[in-house]
């Protein structure tokens, strides 16, 4: 395997253990793509931390720092703080009552009567570090962001638990039995896989709207649930089962149904977990059909609410980041424990 | 479900697990007595279509019926949402679609909007298929190689599969945005601020970079187990031989390599004809029509404009359908050709 690996693209190291260019370059690739895949989510993070005054600041500070602003007596509002240089060439604390063009108006925190005007590039903010923890409370409240929050779950976990069950239940028939039939219904199976929703948007829409579906959760719940590749995933997997264990079972009398639920379900856990990994992913991301049948804030999911805050005239980005961030919570947990679940069953279905 | 798991785990584990088990149990033996009974009356050999029938139903009800409701829709005008109120209109739709006078220019159709969105897509899946296939290629080869951490480094390029379209959109836009920090980076080196999604070119290319940037780990998993499978004895032949180390790339990793590569290529064309969520969270199809495609468009019409025209759409949809049909015929024989080889 090592031979294998050093020997691929002339990557094999001379016997002095010099560096070959190649390795160089997988160092610099390697480190670049750390850069190039981690920066923007780090980025993100620390965007969310910022105040609104932060977040509008050019060019940008890397870590959350916000201005100190101070309340001064006889001034209604809290006054930004500034380190200014005076004309005597003496240098004071100063907050800002207004700026007038290039000048800005000034005066002593401590002396509330004392008042100066000092020239724009003669004065720095003075910053402290602050995590805006109210970029991610305050959506609580002034958007109904709890409810896309628990709509999200409620479409995830019920779209979920539907798919294993209904999936499985084919796979099982398809896997376990001899059938006339089976054939046809492995074909209409894959041939499924042709048709993915951007295809059939309108149609089902109209059958959606027929049952009276639209702006209820299940419009998103239902259409997607029955997977082919479930289907296919679970039956690859069963097919390993082996038939004397269902023989077995029948002959102490158990119904098809308890061998299902008891006999080949309990062995195909792996298989389930990976497909309940994917549905949880598919639908948590879910994002062009929910938006079309969701058209009422109230049922709007995480993916379609955030997509609706960013497309507002005035965009307020403290809470669109905090809310981004929010959303990806999940995914990263799902990720940092069950990773090996993941790639190995997309290595071995090619499915995503 | 109880005897699989009994007895092996400890504590809490296996209490949580024990907890969480119970209402599943609790479902599957309350639907014991109605399948034991159907199954009395059926025989069991019937029993797979009972197994079947959810399943089948869902398909039925939500992919197979609306595949042909769809072709209905493609030859009905006017703007009522219910079949039987729309007038039947023939092959106006499609007439109205593809009503060109050259073809090569969008500007030229009566539907410009429609080509505009084909030709959009075209562009899109030329750059970014050629060098997503590129990109997970090298990554892949690299990540195959003899270094430290590669489990980390294979998830640090995985995990922007995972996340949602519109957070990825999200992320980027904050970044690009007019003073966003590679705006500022941009600045601190001597340029000049760049308005990235008010010109259409450099629109275009973020929306090829996100897109890659989000999907790459993908490819580069099913490229990196094809490079795994690929038997060591042959490398170990080529070095006793003295084979140099790009005739051993030319003539041994690429050609085993060239089934994955294969379906790489297919899976990338098919989610790159049906691109929407990443590109329109980020652009919004914008400037103007610069980054519409063509499931946009399907979307556009069918459902955002006012006047609501369902039939167009579906019309655009059967287009789009058919595309998809004979892209994936091409990855089901690339799987076949892969899997058999």
């Amino acid at each position: 395997m090592m031979r294998n690996l050093k020997a691929m693209l002339g990557a094999r190291r001379g016997t002095n253990g010099r560096l070959h260019w190649t390795d160089v370059f997988t160092y610099f690739y390697l480190a670049f793509g750390v850069f190039l895949m981690f920066f923007p989510v780090v980025w993100l993070v620390l965007s969310s931390f910022k105040t609104p005054a932060g977040l509008v600041e050019f060019p940008p500070t890397f870590l959350p720092l916000s201005q100190v602003e101070v309340q001064v007596e006889g001034q209604k509002k809290p006054l930004p703080l500034f380190r200014a240089e005076l004309e005597d060439g003496s240098v004071k604390d100063l907050a800002q009552i207004r700026r007038i063009g290039i000048v800005s108006q000034m005066v002593d925190p401590n002396d509330p009567d004392a008042k100066y005007k000092v020239p724009i590039d003669k004065r720095e903010p003075i910053r402290e570090f602050r995590m805006a923890w109210e970029n991610y409370f305050d959506p609580l409240e002034r958007f109904n962001f709890l409810g896309y929050l628990s709509n999200s779950v409620i479409v995830t976990v019920a779209a979920t638990l539907v798919t294993l069950l209904i999936n499985s239940m084919a796979a099982y028939g398809l896997a376990i039995y001899e059938f006339k039939g089976r054939n046809a219904i492995m074909i209409l199976v894959i041939g499924t896989l042709l048709i993915p929703i951007t295809v059939i948007l309108v149609p089902v829409y109209l059958v959606v709207t027929q049952l009276g579906m639209v702006n209820s959760l299940w419009a998103v719940i239902l259409p997607g649930a029955a997977t082919p590749t479930g289907v296919f995933l679970l039956r690859q997997y069963m097919l390993t089962i082996p038939k004397d264990l269902i023989e077995a079972a029948r002959m102490d009398k158990a119904s098809e149904w308890q061998i299902y639920s008891r006999v080949v379900l309990p062995l195909a856990t792996p298989a389930i977990a990976v497909l309940a990994i994917f549905s949880i992913m598919w639908r948590w991301n879910e994002f062009l059909w929910p938006l079309i049948v969701l058209n009422r804030s109230e049922v709007y999911t995480l993916q379609v609410g955030l997509n609706a805050f960013q497309g507002e005239l005035d965009v307020q980005w403290h809470y669109i980041l905090a809310m981004t961030v929010v959303t990806l919570i999940p995914v990263v947990l799902v990720f940092s424990f069950l990773q090996r679940f993941i790639t190995t069953g997309i290595a071995n279905a090619g499915m995503k | 479900m109880q005897d699989a798991s009994a007895g092996e785990d400890h504590g809490l584990k296996a209490r949580l697990t024990e907890a969480a088990a119970w209402p599943v149990r609790l479902v599957f033996k309350i639907l014991e007595w109605p399948f034991a009974a159907v199954q009395r009356v059926v025989g069991v050999p019937r029993m797979p279509w009972l197994f079947l029938a959810p399943n089948l139903l869902f398909f039925g009800i939500f992919v197979v019926i609306p595949l042909f409701i769809n072709f209905a829709y493609s030859l009905t005008g006017g703007t009522q949402l219910f079949l039987q109120d729309r007038p039947f209109t023939g092959t106006e739709q499609y007439g109205f679609l593809l009503d060109c006078e050259r073809i090569t220019d969008p500007v030229t159709c009566r539907e410009d909007r429609f080509w505009k969105g084909i030709y959009n897509t075209a562009t899109f899946i030329f750059f970014q298929v050629t060098f997503m296939v590129l990109f997970s290629l090298i990554t892949a080869l690299i990540l195959n190689r003899e270094i430290r951490a590669r489990g980390f480094f294979r998830a640090v390029f995985f995990f922007p599969v995972l996340l949602s379209p519109v957070v990825v959109a999200l992320i980027w836009k904050w970044i690009l945005l007019r003073d966003g920090i590679l705006n500022a980076f941009l600045v601190s080196i001597g340029f000049d601020k760049i308005l990235f999604f008010v010109s259409p070119e450099w629109s275009m290319f973020w929306a090829v970079f996100v897109s890659i940037w989000a999907n790459m780990g993908f490819y580069t998993l099913i490229l990196l187990a094809g490079l795994q499978a690929i038997p060591p004895d042959l490398y170990e032949a080529a070095e006793m031989d003295g084979t140099k180390a790009e005739r051993v790339f030319w003539r041994i990793t690429l050609p085993l390599l060239w089934p994955n590569l294969l379906v790489v290529v297919v899976l990338a064309l098919i989610k790159g004809v049906q691109v929407f969520d990443e590109v329109f969270v980020l652009t919004g199809g914008g400037p103007g029509t610069a980054t519409q495609f063509i499931v946009q468009y399907i979307y556009t019409t069918g459902f955002v404009d006012q006047v609501q025209n369902f039939g167009l759409a579906a019309a655009a949809s059967v287009v789009l359908g058919v595309v998809l049909f004979f892209l994936t015929m091409a990855q089901l024989a690339a799987t076949r050709r892969r899997d058999d080889a």
